[in-house]
């Protein structure tokens, strides 16, 4: 066995590929926190709620239809992004006169209803769900050994991110979206339906939290408190990162991600609060965050 | 009366009646939740109401407050006001930090460097050695009030609680009536013109946030000192839900609506409390509906119907 800083290597490697994961769910959740944001003016606290959902819907699709993962990877996400859209019409539509705070509670009770439900219903001890067949085992790498479902996670993932940074910056619908979220009016005056343009944004990002949640079912077991474990940690990075840039809130997810993946290596007692002292550092250093355009 | 307006003087004659009555019709361990809360939710009033400041870390003050009381109450012997004290300073220490890291960024990046704070705050009581972890600190004493008056039967210290919370109480009341208190609401109306006017917007906004971490460190003392308890759940960030909770429910930036929401809220756990997780649902959906069809919450609703300011 190899040593790294006096660390058998496989265990270093092994922390930075979980690092790598999460990394991979913060920047998949803090995307479409920020695109959210940039067009809604919401700061959509459901979003570790949905999140949760769509892993509890590809779990339901496989107990109750026995339609498997590779379908649900589409179908969970589709789901979601419905309930998403229904949701921003008949609710959070109503509130984008009002203070940007208020969105932020609207979201909050959303958030507490949708777990209270889950939680009522299959309580919080959790509930498994299966790597599928294709990825289970693992490679050797010759420096570790890879789960190649973790591998597959960290691949999607980036693929996924990637993919909304080309739709954003380089398609004619994402001008469109960059257009309306710095001056909606103008957007309007020349013929874009905005109002719609906004209502499938906020189910595109809750797709992509809900895609995020299928990835992660067979890692985490399912249960109805994973997302909140994990948005307030996403707040941080949303801080760090700032919300201006795409590409910002992808690098920072992933950045901290394996940030606190060597933590668990080196200082494992302070691996639950790396991120929040980055976030302490960098407010000091650079309030606006990372990336962050200033107000 | 007293300096207080005609309505605002009859509202808290009210309150204190009720205050002084109520232990005859309802059990007194449940007045004294209320009243805990209720300081709470007065405290962190002052800062949504008057500042427009949404903390949504104030769990961490309250329970960093009953954790400090807890332990130097129960491991130091010390008496319970002193150890409430300590508890408020607590609050006010990590305030003092808190809001200093916080205040550079404004509304929802305010609200998320809180919630990020206060979860920080929560890793750190479940790892360090004196919090008890999962277990919390339990079997506090409630002691004996400067040395010599017990607090064991429950009307006594209902009594203290009630004491208490009515100083805390009057202490908002005068701080938002003050000239301090004017200038809050001034930054809460349009900061860049406070500060164009020439005030230190940042220090305001400290000082505020401060006095609202002491009192609630205050409520979160009392609170370990009446139930003898200290855990987890108070530094959790649904703690922080649930007093952002009661004061919307009862009404953002007026002085009887936080009172009014944590009796209700308080009641409502109680009530509810065997249905298990509905209690979460029916607080989301009370979120909801706050939000969207009543924003004054009951107090303010009731205020504008009388044109009176409560």
């Amino acid at each position: 066995m190899f040593m790294i800083f006096g660390i058998p290597g496989p265990l270093l490697f092994g922390q930075l590929l979980l690092g790598l994961i999460n990394g991979a769910f913060y920047a998949m959740l803090s995307l479409g926190l920020a695109v959210i944001f940039g067009l809604l003016n919401i700061i959509n606290f459901a979003h570790g709620s949905l999140f949760m959902v769509g892993a509890f819907v590809a779990w339901m699709l496989l107990e109750y239809f026995g339609i498997g993962y590779w379908p649900s990877l589409i179908l969970a996400p589709l789901i979601v992004g419905a309930f998403g859209l229904v949701l921003e019409k008949t609710i959070i539509s109503r509130l984008y006169k009002l203070d940007h705070l208020y969105g932020l509670l609207l979201t909050f009770g959303l958030a507490l209803i949708i777990e209270g439900l889950f939680r009522n219903y299959y309580g919080s001890s959790g509930m498994p769900y299966r790597i599928p067949s294709a990825l289970q085992g693992a490679v050797n790498l010759g420096f570790m050994f890879m789960p190649i479902y973790r591998g597959w996670v960290v691949l999607a993932a980036a693929v996924m991110c990637l993919a909304t940074w080309v739709v954003i910056e380089k398609t004619r619908i994402g001008a469109t979206l960059r257009a309306a979220t710095e001056n909606a009016a103008l957007v309007q005056a020349f013929g874009v339906n905005v109002p719609r343009l906004v209502t499938l944004t906020y189910a595109g990002g809750v797709a992509l939290a809900a895609f995020a949640g299928v990835l992660a079912a067979p890692i985490y077991s399912v249960n109805p408190n994973m997302g909140s474990n994990f948005i307030i940690v996403v707040f941080a990075v949303v801080v760090i990162g700032g919300m201006g840039s795409i590409l910002g809130s992808i690098l920072t997810g992933f950045g901290l991600g394996i940030l606190e993946g060597l933590c668990k290596v080196f200082y494992p007692q302070g691996s639950a609060t790396v991120i929040f002292v980055v976030m302490v550092i960098v407010l000091l250093a650079r309030p606006t965050g990372l990336f962050g355009k200033a107000a | 009366m007293l300096g207080f307006p005609r309505a605002q003087g009859v509202a808290l004659l009210i309150l204190v009646a009720a205050i002084i009555f109520s232990p005859g019709v309802l059990y007194p361990v449940f007045l004294m939740k209320v009243l805990c809360f209720a300081l709470f939710a007065c405290a962190f009033n002052l800062l949504i109401g008057y500042v427009g400041l949404l903390s949504f870390g104030h769990a961490a003050f309250f329970g960093m407050g009953a954790y400090v009381t807890a332990w130097t109450a129960k491991n130091w012997g010390l008496w319970p006001e002193a150890a409430i004290v300590l508890g408020g300073l607590t609050g006010a220490g990590l305030g003092v930090v808190t809001g200093w890291i916080a205040i550079r960024r404004q509304g929802i990046y305010f609200a998320m460097i809180t919630l990020a704070l206060s979860q920080m705050v929560y890793f750190f009581t479940l790892q360090a050695p004196f919090t008890g972890g999962e277990d919390g600190i339990q079997q506090v004493p409630r002691g004996y009030l400067f040395g010599f008056l017990s607090l064991q039967s429950d009307m006594m210290m209902y009594w203290v609680t009630a004491l208490i919370f009515i100083a805390g109480f009057l202490l908002i009341y005068r701080i938002v009536h003050s000239p301090f208190g004017q200038v809050l609401k001034a930054i809460r109306e349009n900061e860049p013109r406070a500060i164009s006017l020439g005030y230190r917007v940042d220090d305001y906004k400290l000082i505020a946030f401060v006095l609202s971490t002491f009192i609630a460190g205050i409520a979160g003392g009392t609170k370990s000192i009446v139930f003898g308890i200290a855990t987890l759940t108070d530094v959790h960030w649904s703690m922080s839900g649930e007093v952002v909770l009661m004061t919307l429910l009862g009404g953002l930036g007026t002085i009887f609506g936080p009172v009014v929401g944590a009796l209700i809220v308080t009641a409502m756990e109680n009530y509810l409390a065997q249905f298990g997780a509905w209690v979460t649902v029916t607080q989301g959906v009370i979120f909801v509906a706050c939000v969207l069809a009543f924003r004054r919450g009951v107090v303010g609703e009731i205020g504008a119907k009388l044109k009176l300011a409560l």
